[in-house]
């Protein structure tokens, strides 16, 4: 969370790049090359974005009661069943609340991106990535669209976290 | 039902340190254990129904045991086949009181449907005055219906022994009379087995034939004329 998306991506094309440990194994076994694909573009916002959505989720299922679990298991239900009928549903909105705000972040991504997938218009160029790009080369028109369909997505995912965010569900 | 508890358990809580022993043996189908909070009482629940694991000893229950240090038997929890009613309930907030009730019915990693019923559930349901509330939540209820649905979703799959934690606590002392009523004729109806934990004298007064006393985790010398206790 505290490291620039530059130097993640720097990370990422050492991990994943053909001469990067995990690239060159999955070149050499299965002919996939991640660098500059639409799939690297993926991974970079997945890890950038993966703080953003472990936090809440952790903090929600710190927060469930565990005497309701305890409640499950005397009543007879195993392990795997209690957590996902009783733990589950009971965080699941600190969850979803994580994984909006991670959505936002991800749709946000530059840096990381940018190191790995590149900018190839059509293939790997992203919301953000495009803005920039478009500016650059003085097309106000596309970069309004662009910044217009990003916030109004932006605002939706802040009001959606709004809502799920104060727990509604207490026990009592 | 005969219950036989002979337990130690040693508790830390920073400095503090709490001695739990506890040994009795019981064949009264009402056993009330009272003493003040703190005393270990809850803890001796908890080692009954599996959510405690003792040091060292023995819990046993109509015969089966279900605890024994030297013969490395812990039970776990969803074996035991008691019913545990907590002090605040511990209504699942995110079922109704038909899918609570049906809660332990079901099998498997889904929650019990929501509109569906079935037989065992409509009885619990009706013989708890809960048909109008079946698809209310928990936040929704009074502090006596919720007692009711945890009464229902204990009961319905016939526990050998329910246990009850303070279960008038929660309550306002208008309605407790009427539980302790309620409570009362069920367990004579079912004549379900229970061991019942509580601070107040009263609930002894109402339900013990078998009172024990707690007091910093020991058992006191009995005081009822049914009591047999056994010290080993």
């Amino acid at each position: 969370m505290v490291m620039p998306p530059t130097v993640l991506g720097y990370y990422l094309l050492v991990l994943v790049g053909r001469r990067g440990s995990l690239g060159g194994w999955l070149h050499e076994q299965f002919g996939i090359e991640l660098v500059f694909t639409w799939q690297a573009a993926v991974i970079a916002a997945a890890v950038v974005a993966f703080p953003l959505v472990f936090k809440p989720a952790r903090a929600a299922f710190e927060a469930v009661d565990g005497q309701l679990e305890q409640a499950a298991r005397v009543l007879g239900i195993s392990e795997p069943a209690v957590f996902f009928r009783a733990t589950l549903p009971l965080a699941w909105r600190g969850i979803m609340a994580g994984v909006l705000l991670a959505f936002a972040r991800a749709l946000g991504e530059f840096g990381a991106t940018l190191m790995v997938a590149g900018s190839m218009p059509g293939r790997t160029q992203t919301l953000s990535i495009a803005v920039y790009e478009a500016v650059q080369a003085g097309q106000d028109e596309t970069a309004n669209v662009l910044v217009a369909i990003t916030s109004l997505v932006c605002v939706l995912v802040l009001l959606g976290a709004g809502r799920l965010a104060p727990g509604r569900i207490v026990n009592r | 039902m005969q219950l036989d508890i002979d337990i130690r358990k040693t508790m830390h809580s920073g400095s503090r340190k709490f001695r739990l022993d506890v040994r009795l043996r019981s064949s009264s189908r009402r056993v009330v254990i009272v003493g003040p909070s703190g005393a270990g009482k809850t803890l001796t629940l908890q080692a009954i129904a599996g959510l405690l694991r003792p040091d060292a000893g023995h819990i046993r229950l109509d015969g089966r045991l279900l605890f024994d240090s030297t013969g490395g038997i812990d039970r776990p929890p969803q074996a035991r086949e008691v019913a545990y009613v907590f002090q605040d309930y511990a209504l699942f907030p995110h079922l109704t009181v038909r899918q609570n009730i049906a809660f332990s019915l079901t099998r498997g990693w889904a929650n019990p449907p929501r509109h569906r019923g079935c037989d065992a559930v409509d009885y619990w349901l009706h013989s708890f005055e809960l048909d109008r509330l079946a698809d209310q939540f928990p936040s929704e209820l009074s502090g006596g219906q919720r007692q009711r649905t945890a009464l229902a979703r204990a009961l319905v799959r016939r526990p050998r022994a329910l246990l009850l934690d303070e279960p008038f606590a929660a309550l306002d002392p208008a309605l407790r009379g009427a539980m302790r009523r309620e409570l009362d004729g069920l367990q004579h109806r079912l004549q379900v087995p229970m061991v019942l934990i509580t601070h107040d004298p009263e609930d002894a007064a109402a339900f013990g034939e078998h009172v024990l006393r707690l007091h910093d985790g020991r058992l006191l010398a009995p005081e009822s004329a049914v009591a047999a206790v056994a010290s080993g």
